[in-house]
């Protein structure tokens, strides 16, 4: 039989449901995985030991009483982006370090009520800010294919531990790429939903229009079924969508004779490395053997996507981090002169030097003055690219395109330049900008790292997506492949 | 030289939900410190605000009652700085796309003509907490009770042009949004304050001069006090041969003066944006209708019909409808007087006198408000009814309200009890004129001689002499025939 650790949550749910395994068991096993590689990956920031073995129990009674739940006692991990209720909630960041919080974020109740059980809480980079997770407070993140590599980010954490098979799934955001990127350093498949798809209450924000929380699975298939768990309106966030959720299992298996991929011009630029972009084009050669057909599409506002993210993502987190002001919760520093000192060193001390830097940008492009020719600009861009996406759907059911331009950069390489560790995203941030869902599978091995295809669709599409990536997946095994010394 | 005061107004109205604009605490007044705050108000990581559809229905409301245009999509925008009673760092508000847009109010000037100001904008937002720095040792505390208590932001044009007409303005919003039920206008407790935008101009030139900003002001006494010091301050400054700086100043009401708070420079430069967490706000005309159909009859209708239907005068008929409950407590009274088969020709203005005039006095001496007077319309019209049928005189049924006011009992047995019937009977009354000219010979020889002035002296002695319960009518005449020998 196949160790434990490497079944995928749809296997796991048929193993707990027919009594194969019990929760506890499995969570006792992924307990002491995660704890044998936490030195070497650093993917996790709180390990919630004693409450998951507690909820597998509960479980475990669940299963026993009859309860027909398909994920009924399936270990997961959060991001430490998303709230958890009396347990520590740090978003990667010293401002939080010591941060309990008191209540669960949707995403996480709605797992809870459909039985999942918390194995901990995943590093990322700081207020999900970064690409590497080299900006964490918790040190950064090692991506199991080589230690000496970042994983990606924001969500490091939550890759790393799926890839190492420390978690079957983990949730994730992505504001500018953050699923995405690290599911493709790490090998592993990403789902960005429909901006409002899930909701963000919960969510630490970070920039309110692009946030929007997915997963992180081996198979598309395990995104498909976590995320009908996740999804759907909530009267708490006013910008989740009312729209019913569709049974994303039941499509997966669709044939997918007749679909039309849009090759994305713009992103088989200079910028790709040569050989993931052969990558790229095998993977899409298994999908038009399926019957799909291919055909080149030129989004001429994409390229603009960087430099218009890099104006509305900061804009929007220096708004929503004000409230880390050492007054109500969080850090405050030691003995502040006054209201003024207090503010700034318990914000000087708390955030780290990207986010800073971020909040930074984003108080000069609102300023007044300067909102015009910053902000204004980027949002009527943002439309403008939105159109682009609009229009090239009328012709093509899917985009298909890499998720990066590289695989994963070695630890420290682009730190010292925010330009060129910007540019990691480049592939990603149109689908958030537009507000699209994506998805990011693993397509082949490049010098021994993983390499990302990013397959985009209109509004509210994943149901295709999972299809088209689940297709994929039937005909190839990269989602099987565990980094070297992690099967 | 001669200055013209410009004046323009920004009201702040908290709408009376009972639970705040964007999170389930409650809102009312008066709880402990931080009782009605939830994770929202506190602005706790990752919570998300939601908009209660009430006080958009109320700022909705008000936006019809002043004929205003009621934006089908309007915007929240972040206003943003740093202050540890505004947990989040900023304060979600309207900006660039208010909910209402336009619209006016009438004023009623002090000689009697009415003015039209107009209303530039009417928008949405959340307050603030309150600092407490009192009772701490040296620190501050942080009340967030009342952190996303909704208001309505009122920003009237530049068209007032003295503190009389501000307040008679501010009195006129205050009056509106107490009629619509939108607002408790109890300026004590802050639910209804005021910001003044005050500056002066040479008189019949165009160009506005440089304004102050006064903020602070929650009372009708103080806008006028503070507003007559601003204009005084500025003219002071621009004949010494000064410039007024833009600037912000607070209205310390115990030394009367406003003091500089901060200047131009100094000013947050607020970084207004979209909030992303907000869809904007979308109302179709079938909700604007139904609003519509909920508003009351508002007080200029009110005065109006007061006016045809009662044959009042515009000044009676304004100072009736000032409150709704004021005007129905005269409806009540003038029902009571005119209810079949009793026949009181002049029932409407001799009820607008007694409650304009004597019990109005009674309230404001005790500080009392209508609702809870301590003499209630139906037996206000108990004591109008004996006046009417000629059992007391105007002048006794003073003296009888007041005992009414203070004891709470009913007119007639007030009547009865101290003896107050009217004297009507003439032999009763030609006996007192006997008894008092007999005891003034010299008064009456004067009268005789021509010192016709000396008629009122008589009517007092005679009044005096019977209490007061001579009829009046019956005395002058009488009285008349007797002094003429």
């Amino acid at each position: 039989m196949t160790a434990l650790h490497e079944l995928t949550v749809a296997e796991l749910s048929k193993a707990l449901r027919t009594r194969t395994v019990s929760s506890v068991e499995l969570v006792r096993a992924l307990l002491a995985r995660i704890e044998q590689h936490q030195q070497g990956l650093n993917a996790f920031i709180t390990v919630l030991r004693e409450e998951a073995l507690a909820e597998a129990a509960r479980a475990d009674a669940r299963l026993a009483a009859g309860d027909e739940g398909a994920v009924i006692g399936v270990p997961i991990a959060h991001k430490d982006i998303f709230c958890t209720r009396g347990q520590k909630t740090t978003c990667g960041s010293r401002m939080l370090a010591n941060f309990v919080s008191p209540y669960d974020a949707t995403v996480v109740e709605r797992l809870r009520a459909a039985g999942v059980v918390t194995l901990g809480k995943t590093n990322m980079d700081e207020f999900a800010m970064g690409s590497s997770n080299e900006t964490s407070y918790f040190g950064p993140v090692r991506n199991p294919w080589d230690p000496a590599r970042v994983p990606g980010g924001s969500s490091g954490g939550s890759a790393a531990a799926v890839a190492a098979r420390l978690a079957p799934a983990a949730t994730a955001t992505d504001t500018g790429g953050s699923i995405r990127q690290p599911a493709a350093l790490c090998g592993v498949t990403g789902l960005k939903p429909t901006y409002g798809r899930v909701s963000r209450f919960g969510m630490i924000a970070f920039a309110s229009s692009l946030d929007q929380g997915g997963l992180i699975t081996r198979s598309a298939e395990d995104s498909a079924l976590l995320l009908g768990m996740m999804a759907g309106f909530d009267e708490r966030d006013s910008t989740s969508v009312q729209l019913t959720v569709p049974d994303y299992c039941a499509t997966l298996e669709q044939p997918l004779k007749g679909l039309k991929i849009g090759l994305l011009k713009e992103f088989f630029d200079e910028g790709l490395d040569s050989e993931s972009a052969q990558r790229i084009r095998d993977g899409l050669e298994v999908l038009r053997e399926q019957g799909a057909t291919l055909k080149e599409v030129s989004l001429p506002n994409l390229p603009l996507s960087v430099p218009t993210y890099y104006v509305v993502a900061p804009a929007e987190c220096s708004s929503n981090l004000a409230r880390f002001d050492g007054v109500r919760y969080g850090y405050r520093c030691e003995n502040p002169r006054d209201l003024l000192d207090l503010y700034q060193r318990s914000r000087g001390e708390g955030f780290g030097a990207e986010v800073k830097r971020r909040i930074m940008t984003g108080t000069y492009v609102l300023s007044a003055g300067y909102y015009d020719a910053y902000y204004l600009k980027a949002q009527r861009v943002r439309a403008l690219i939105s159109a682009d996406f609009e229009r090239a759907f009328h012709e093509i059911d899917v985009l298909i395109g890499p998720t990066t331009p590289t695989p994963a950069f070695e630890i420290g390489a682009k730190t010292a330049d925010p330009v060129t560790m910007y540019l990691n995203d480049i592939y990603t941030i149109g689908a958030n900008l537009a507000g699209l869902p994506a998805i990011s599978v693993p397509c082949g091995l490049v010098r021994g790292l993983p390499v990302g295809l990013q397959i985009i669709g209109p509004h509210f599409s994943e149901s295709r997506l999972f299809n088209v990536a689940h297709r994929y997946q039937l005909e190839t095994d990269w989602h099987r492949r565990a980094p070297p010394g992690f099967a | 030289m001669e200055w013209e005061t410009v004046i323009g107004l920004e009201i702040h109205a908290q709408l009376a939900t009972r639970s705040k604009i964007f999170s389930g605490s409650a809102t009312a007044y008066g709880a402990p410190p931080n009782a009605q705050t939830d994770l929202i108000d506190l602005a706790y990581p990752g919570v998300l605000p939601v908009l209660n559809g009430e006080a958009v229905r109320m700022a909705v409301k008000f936006g019809l009652a002043i004929n205003a245009r009621v934006m089908r999509r309007s915007i929240f925008a972040r206003k943003n700085y740093f202050y540890p009673d505004l947990p989040k760092g900023y304060q979600i508000s309207q900006f660039e796309l208010p909910i209402v847009c336009g619209g006016a109010v009438d004023i009623v000037l002090e000689d009697g003509s009415s003015k039209r100001i107009g209303v530039t904008r009417a928008h949405l937002e959340e307050d603030a907490g309150k600092s407490l720095h009192e009772g701490l040792a040296g620190l501050t505390g942080v009340d967030l009770n009342r952190a996303g208590t909704p208001l309505i932001e009122i920003v009237s044009e530049p068209h007032l042009r003295s503190a009389r007409e501000a307040v008679a303005y501010l009195k006129k919003v205050h009056t509106l949004v107490r009629y619509l039920a939108i607002c408790d206008g109890n300026m004590q407790e802050g639910s209804f304050r005021c910001d003044a935008n005050v500056s002066v101009r040479v008189k019949r030139t165009e160009k506005f001069g440089t304004r102050a900003e006064i903020k602070n002001l929650n009372s009708f006494r103080f806008v006028e006090k503070a507003i007559n010091f601003e204009v005084a301050r500025q003219i002071e400054v621009l004949e010494g041969g000064g410039k007024v700086v833009q600037e912000t100043r607070l209205y310390d009401s115990d030394r009367g003066e406003t003091r500089s708070m901060r200047s131009k420079e100094e000013a947050n430069d607020y970084r207004y944006f979209p909030d992303p967490d907000l869809l904007p706000l979308e109302i179709d005309q079938v909700y604007i209708d139904t609003v519509a159909g909920t508003l009351p009859e508002l007080p200029d209708q009110k005065a109006q019909r007061f006016i045809q239907d009662y044959g009042l005068s515009a000044y009676d008929a304004g100072v009736l409808t000032a409150s709704a409950e004021f005007a129905d407590y005269y409806e009540l009274v003038v029902q009571e007087l005119t209810r079949p088969p009793l026949v009181i020709p002049a029932a409407p203005k001799l009820a607008a006198n007694t409650v304009t005039g004597e019990l109005s006095g009674l309230l404001n001496r005790d500080g009392v408000e209508i609702g809870e007077s301590r003499v209630n319309a139906l037996d206000l019209a108990g004591l109008l009814k004996r006046v009417a049928d000629n059992t007391i005189s105007g002048k006794i049924a003073k003296d009888v309200l007041e005992v009414m006011w203070n004891e709470g009992a009913q007119a007639d047995a007030i009547i009865e009890a101290r003896g107050l019937r009217q004297i009507t009977d003439e032999s009763a009354i030609e006996r007192a004129i006997d008894a008092v000219m007999a005891a003034n010979p010299g008064q009456l020889a004067d009268y005789r001689g021509g010192k016709e002035k000396l008629f009122g002296f008589f009517v007092g002695q005679v009044m005096k002499a019977t209490a007061g319960k001579a009829n009046p009518a019956r005395l002058n005449e009488l009285l008349k025939k007797k002094l003429g020998g």
